[in-house]
């Protein structure tokens, strides 16, 4: 088939969808639970953190170094535009979410440790109105990125099924 | 046939009954802070004063750990000492339990949070029961909570015989959790700590609301508050993991050095009112260990943090600074 992703773009999108998946899963289990496995899963999220960090950086270069399969034939202009919008802004969101939980995390003066190798710097002086601000960011762009992924997944799933075309197929 | 269908439909039951008694960081959280959240505060511990100072390691533990705070000399710190209670404004000398917490900034990597309170052990062993416990103090019920916890011996006997004393300079302060030491080579030490008095002070002449805090201030004109830093090491024969069960006073002890406390700020005015004194913020060379309320704290402590927060962005304090 032509009309496919690149098998470098297949496997990072494949890899990142498990990993925010996972990330956002134990985000949610975390601020809430007092069970003593808490804290080994808000250190693990916080290492995959600066992965996911690492692997949006490296998906925007790939992104942009390589052609993608166009979309399909017979999209209105605004199914059109919706997908290019939506597309646009799960890569924001694969960016701004570890900036703000870095930054939150840095203005509370926490040095977030990754997996036991190093620890990224933290403030000195601790900024309680800082750390308000991309705390509540975080939080909130959590929620926006569940959404969005769940509409990209119901879309998936429409041109599969629905439209029977080969959107979905392009990605595996 | 129908006691198995008995026994499926009483096994969901059960698991809902013990799901039912798992607390969130959240309803803990609510709990603390009761019916009128003060605004912009700690939901628990939220009087206290800021206080500046210094522990001079005299490199004692250097064998057991790599934290850089305990190479040998000066090493700076921001503090707090607090009472028990969600009341910014609350009577000093009726609170239960006083507190000291510090904050060491060693570099931008490596920082420790401890946070610390007059009695030596938990009265339970789990966030849960805590709650429960919590609950029990604020209905009046805390008589047949603790004959109902034969775990609490170690934290009533305790309590019988404390006496509060007339400051927070001659307190001791108990790291209550135990942590391990850690070397690179994988040498594992579980460790509790306390501050301990360097001075006697039975009673005060201070009263008032702020008794304790006019005491401190009077007794920092004339010199530094100073206590030993006095670790207890584990055995094997001791259970680093439950916090309701005290170690034998024959263990061997270190005393690491002193700290100097050498100044005092109001606690809106200090450093120490933005910082969350969440005690799982650690160096290298400590580490956490699997006692279910020490793991309990960091998400307690975040939640409150997260509510003040919001409350201070949005200005909880703007009409107290004009004054």
């Amino acid at each position: 088939m032509t009309n496919r992703f690149s098998l470098t773009m297949r496997i990072m999108h494949w890899a990142m969808a498990a990993l925010l998946i996972s990330m956002l899963a134990a985000g949610l289990l975390m601020v809430r639970s007092l069970e003593p496995w808490q804290l080994s899963l808000l250190t693990i999220h916080k290492g995959f953190g600066v992965v996911a960090a690492v692997l949006v950086v490296v998906r925007l270069v790939i992104r942009l170094a390589f052609s993608v399969p166009p979309l399909p034939q017979g999209l209105s202009r605004l199914q059109a535009s919706v997908a290019k919008l939506s597309h646009g802004l799960l890569y924001a969101l694969m960016v701004l979410m570890p900036i703000s939980g870095y930054l939150m995390q840095y203005l509370a003066g926490r040095p977030v440790e990754v997996f036991g190798l190093f620890r990224l710097p933290a403030a000195l002086s601790v900024d309680i109105e800082g750390y308000a601000i991309f705390r509540e960011m975080h939080g909130w762009l959590a929620i926006v990125l569940i959404a969005l992924v769940i509409m990209h997944v119901g879309a998936a799933l429409h041109h599969h099924f629905i439209r029977k075309d080969d959107v979905l197929k392009s990605m595996l | 046939m129908k006691k198995y269908l008995g026994a499926l439909l009483a096994l969901p039951m059960l698991v809902f009954a013990q799901q039912s008694e798992r607390v969130t960081a959240q309803q803990f959280v609510d709990l603390q802070q009761g019916q009128n959240a003060h605004e912009g505060f700690r939901r628990a511990h939220a009087k206290g004063i800021c206080v500046t100072g210094e522990f001079r390691s005299n490199g004692s533990l250097t064998d057991y750990s790599n934290a850089a705070v305990f190479n040998k000399g000066a090493h700076p710190f921001v503090g707090r000492f607090s009472i028990a209670g969600n009341n910014p404004s609350a009577p000093d000398l009726k609170a239960p339990v006083r507190s000291l917490a510090l904050s060491f900034a060693t570099s931008a990597a490596q920082q420790w949070r401890i946070a610390m309170n007059t009695p030596p052990v938990m009265a339970v062993s789990d966030p849960h029961t805590f709650y429960q416990q919590i609950k029990a103090i604020q209905s009046g019920t805390i008589a047949e909570f603790f004959a109902e916890h034969p775990e609490s011996a170690d934290f009533i006997a305790w309590k019988d015989n404390y006496q509060p004393s007339g400051s927070f300079a001659a307190e001791q302060y108990h790291s209550i959790n135990a942590f391990y030491l850690t070397k690179d080579n994988g040498d594992k030490q579980p460790v509790r700590w306390a501050m301990r008095p360097t001075v006697n002070v039975a009673n005060t002449s201070f009263d008032g609301d702020d008794a304790l805090q006019n005491e401190l201030t009077e007794r920092l004109t004339s010199g530094p508050v100073i206590f030993d830093w006095v670790f207890t090491l584990a055995t094997s024969e001791d259970d680093e993991n439950d916090p309701a069960v005290g170690w034998p006073e024959s263990r061997e002890q270190i005393v690491a050095g002193q700290i100097a406390i050498n100044d005092w700020q109001k606690q809106l005015n200090g450093d120490c009112h933005e910082i969350n004194y969440d005690p799982l913020v650690l160096p290298d060379g400590i580490e956490a260990t699997r006692d279910p309320i020490l793991r309990a704290r960091s998400a307690a402590y975040a939640e409150s943090y997260r509510r003040r927060a919001v409350e201070v962005f949005n200005g909880a304090f703007e009409e107290q600074q004009n004054d």
